[in-house]
C-alpha cells in the first residue's frame, strides 16, 4: 500500500515555511511536501494540510536551529528560502532536519546532492544580490531624494537593503522591485518596506530634479569614452551585462 | 574658450583609459553617519564597456596637458589631440554626484606632467583631500604617484587615499629608454619604495593605536605594456615576480599595446595581443595564489607562455611525472596544481572528503572541469590510465574546444 503523502500548504512566506517545519516536527510526519497554497492541486496519493502562518511556531524553529548551529546558518537558509526556486522548501527541510539530529558538518558535505542544489542556490542568490549591488542606478527626484526601479530574477529585496544603507547613510532613497510590486524606502537612518496602490514601473521623468538629466548624459558619455574600440568583445560584455538588466541601466539606454 | 564638463570628460576619460587598473578591492575605509560611500573590501564593477572591462571607477586624467614625449602616451606632448584641463571643483562634483547614484566606487585619478612632478602631484592630493575632508567622501580613491614628486607629497596623498600606483610601463630599462628617454626605472621604483615603507610603518603603528592614520590601506600596483617591445615572458613575470616581492605591491596589470601611435620608436603592431596579455594574468594569478615559483612558469628554456595552453596546464604537461594526484589523500597546495581545479573546488574537495572519498560525478558536481582535469588525478573508482597516452594526444585534448577546431581545419588542409 502507497504511504499517503501529507502536502504542506503554506502562504509562501518565511514565517509560513518554518510555521510548516514546526507542524511536520510536531505531528511526526514522514512522508511530506512543502508548497505554496496557489500550487498545484493533489493528487490522489496526498493529502492537504493547511498550515497557517504563525510567529510563535517560527520562532521557535529558529530558535531550536540557533540552539543546533548558529546565526550564520539561519541566514543561509533564509538565503535558499528567498530563491524561490521549485522544490526549495524539501531540500531546506532535508537540512534542518540533519541540523536538529545534531549533523552540523552537513552543510560543507560537498559530496552530498541535496548540499550541493543548495550551495548552487546560494550561489544564485549572492550572484544576483551583488549585480543589484552594482546595478542599481538611483535617479534624483525634485525634492532631492533618490529612487531606482530594479528586476531582480529572485526575491533580493531583503538582502540588498544593509549595503545601501551602510553606503547612502545621509540620504533619502528608494529601491523599488518592480517584477514583484514592493520596495525599500530609507530616511533618517531607518528603512521600511514599501508598496503602492497604482503599479509602478517606471520613473516618469516629470519627477526628476533639474540636474538629473544631466548627470545621466555625463555617464553615459564616459560608458562610451573609457571603450577600447580596437578590444571591443561583445561575448564578454555580455556575459557582465546580460541584456535582461539594461532596461534599467541608464548606460544602455 | 572653455569647455562644457562633459566635453571635459570625454577628453579626459578617453585618455585615461588605457590605464587597465579598475580594481576597487581591497581597501577597508567605513562610512560615517554623515558621510558618503564605503569601501569594503569586496570591489564592485558597476557596468562593463563594449569590450567587456570592468567599470569600477570614474577613471579621469586632470589634465591631458603633458610635458613629457612617451611614444606609447595618447597625451604626449607631440601628440596633435584636443586638450583639457579639469578644475579641481569638476573633479570633486562628477565623483560625489557619480557616486551618489551609485554608477561607481570611487575615483581613479591620474594626470599628464604639467609644470613638475610636485605641482602636478599637489593639485591631485587637494582634490583627495577636499573629497575626504569638505563632503566626508569615504568611497574609493586611486592616486597616480607621480615621480620625482617629494616625499612630503607622496605621503599626503596615502593619507587620503585607498591606493596609490607608479606605472613603469616598459618592462626593461633599456625599453623604457628608447621610448620614453625622460624616464628611467629608477625614477618609478624610487617613490614606490618610500610608500612602501610608508605603508608598512602606517600598519605597524595601527597595530599600537587605533588611531594612527592609515597611509594607502589599498596598497600599491603598477602597470607593464605588453608587446610594445622585445621582452619576453620569463623577463616580464620576473620583473613582476621582483615587484611583489621587494615592493609588496598589491597588483601588477599588464596591458596588452593598442597601437595608439604611429611613433617611429615603436613597432608596427596591427593588432592587441590579447591572449598573450590573458596568459601573463593567469600566470600571474599562479604566482599569487597557487604556490607558484616564477621559474616553474617561464625559464630560460621556456621563455615564454604557451599561447595554446593556459600556463598550469602547460606547466602539467612539462612535470607529468608529478602526476596523478590523489584527491583524497593529496594536501591542498598539491590539489590546487592539477589543470581543471581551481581555488574553490579544491577548497570544497578539502572540506568535502572529511565525509567521505570522493568520486568522480561528485568532483564534477563541486566544480573541477573534468576535460583537463581527468589526465592529471585519481580518485574512488578512477585510476588514471591516460597518463599513458602519448603527450601529444594530451596536448591536443587540453586545448580549449575552439582551438581543438581550428587545429583540425589547419590539418585538413594539410591533408
Amino acid at each position: 500500500m502507497v504511504k499517503e503523502k501529507v502536502v504542506c500548504c503554506y502562504d509562501g512566506s518565511f514565517q509560513g515555511f518554518l510555521s510548516s517545519v514546526f507542524t511536520i516536527y510536531e505531528r511526526r510526519l514522514d512522508a511530506v511536501d512543502i508548497q505554496k497554497c496557489e500550487g498545484s492541486g493533489t493528487d490522489m496519493f496526498s493529502v492537504k494540510l493547511q498550515i497557517d502562518s504563525d510567529r510563535s511556531k517560527a520562532e521557535r524553529v529558529l530558535k531550536g536551529l540557533k540552539k543546533h548551529s548558529d546565526k550564520r546558518m539561519i541566514k543561509q537558509i533564509y538565503r535558499c528560502f528567498l530563491s524561490e526556486q521549485d522544490g526549495i522548501e524539501m531540500r531546506l527541510l532535508v537540512l534542518i532536519r540533519q541540523i536538529f539530529k545534531g549533523n552540523t558538518g552537513y552543510f560543507y558535505n560537498y559530496g552530498d546532492e541535496n548540499v550541493m542544489a543548495l550551495h548552487k542556490v546560494l550561489k544564485m542568490i549572492r550572484r544576483e544580490v551583488h549585480r543589484m549591488h552594482a546595478f542599481v542606478r538611483f535617479q534624483e527626484l525634485k525634492d532631492g531624494s533618490y529612487a531606482a526601479v530594479v528586476e531582480p530574477d529572485f526575491d533580493v529585496m531583503p538582502l540588498i537593503g544593509q549595503h545601501f544603507e551602510d553606503r547612502y547613510p545621509s540620504m533619502e532613497w528608494i529601491i523599488f522591485d518592480v517584477r514583484r510590486q514592493y520596495g525599500l524606502h530609507y530616511k533618517d537612518f531607518k528603512s521600511t518596506f514599501i508598496g503602492f496602490e497604482e503599479k509602478l514601473l517606471t520613473i516618469k521623468s516629470s519627477a526628476l530634479s533639474t540636474e538629473e538629466l544631466e548627470y545621466q548624459k555625463m555617464w553615459r558619455q564616459y560608458f562610451q569614452s573609457v571603450n577600447i574600440s580596437e578590444r571591443n568583445n561583445a561575448k564578454l560584455h555580455l556575459r557582465h551585462v546580460p541584456r535582461r538588466y539594461w532596461n534599467n541601466l541608464i548606460e544602455k539606454q | 574658450m572653455k569647455l562644457a564638463t562633459i566635453e571635459k570628460l570625454s577628453i579626459l576619460s578617453d585618455a585615461a583609459k588605457y590605464d587597465v587598473s579598475c580594481a576597487s578591492s581591497g581597501s577597508d575605509r567605513k562610512n560615517t553617519k554623515t558621510g558618503l560611500g564605503n569601501s569594503t573590501g569586496m570591489g564592485i564593477c558597476h557596468t562593463y564597456t563594449q569590450d567587456g572591462r570592468c567599470v569600477s571607477l570614474l577613471k579621469i586624467l586632470l589634465t591631458n596637458f603633458c610635458i613629457f614625449d612617451c611614444a606609447y602616451c595618447v597625451s604626449r606632448k607631440s601628440n596633435d589631440v584636443k586638450r583639457a584641463a579639469f578644475t579641481v571643483q569638476e573633479v570633486v562634483d562628477l565623483t560625489m554626484n557619480f557616486y551618489k547614484r551609485n554608477y561607481i566606487e570611487g575615483l581613479f585619478l591620474s594626470s599628464g606632467i604639467f609644470k613638475s612632478p610636485d605641482y602636478t602631484m599637489e593639485r591631485l592630493v587637494r582634490i583627495a583631500k577636499k573629497l575626504r575632508t569638505e563632503h566626508q567622501f569615504n568611497g574609493y580613491i586611486h592616486l597616480k604617484a607621480i615621480p620625482g614628486a617629494s616625499e612630503e607629497l607622496l605621503y599626503e596623498a596615502g593619507l587620503h587615499a585607498d591606493r596609490l600606483s607608479v606605472n613603469i610601463e616598459m618592462p626593461s630599462e633599456k625599453s623604457l629608454k628608447l621610448v620614453a628617454p625622460e624616464k628611467s626605472f629608477k625614477e618609478a621604483l624610487e617613490p614606490m619604495s618610500y610608500l612602501k615603507s610608508a605603508i608598512s610603518e602606517s600598519k605597524a603603528e595601527r597595530r599600537k593605536s587605533r588611531n594612527a592614520p592609515k597611509v594607502a590601506p589599498g596598497g600599491q600596483s603598477t602597470q607593464l605594456i605588453v608587446g610594445a617591445s622585445p621582452e619576453s615572458d620569463h623577463q616580464i613575470l620576473n620583473l613582476s615576480d621582483q615587484l611583489y616581492k621587494t615592493k609588496q605591491l598589491k597588483r601588477v596589470y599588464y596591458s596588452g599595446y593598442v597601437p595608439i601611435s604611429d611613433d617611429a620608436r615603436l613597432p608596427t603592431v596591427d593588432k592587441t595581443p590579447v591572449v598573450r596579455e590573458n596568459r601573463l594574468y593567469q600566470a600571474d594569478w599562479l604566482m599569487r595564489f597557487y604556490g607558484f615559483n616564477v621559474d616553474e612558469i617561464v625559464s630560460d628554456l621556456h621563455p615564454n607562455l604557451d599561447l595554446q595552453l593556459d600556463p598550469k596546464s602547460a606547466f602539467a604537461m612539462r612535470n607529468l611525472h608529478l602526476f596523478p594526484v590523489d584527491i583524497n589523500r593529496a594536501d591542498y597546495w598539491q590539489i590546487i596544481r592539477v589543470p581543471g581545479i581551481g581555488v574553490k573546488s579544491a577548497k570544497k574537495i578539502v572540506a568535502a572528503r572529511k565525509f567521505r572519498r570522493l568520486n568522480v560525478e561528485q568532483l564534477k558536481k563541486i566544480g573541477v572541469v573534468w576535460k583537463r582535469a581527468q589526465y592529471f588525478i585519481e580518485c574512488v573508482g578512477y585510476l588514471n590510465k591516460l597518463l599513458d597516452k602519448p603527450e601529444y594526444l594530451i596536448r591536443r585534448n587540453l586545448l580549449p574546444a575552439s582551438v581543438q577546431q581550428s587545429e583540425r581545419e589547419k590539418q585538413l588542409t594539410l591533408w
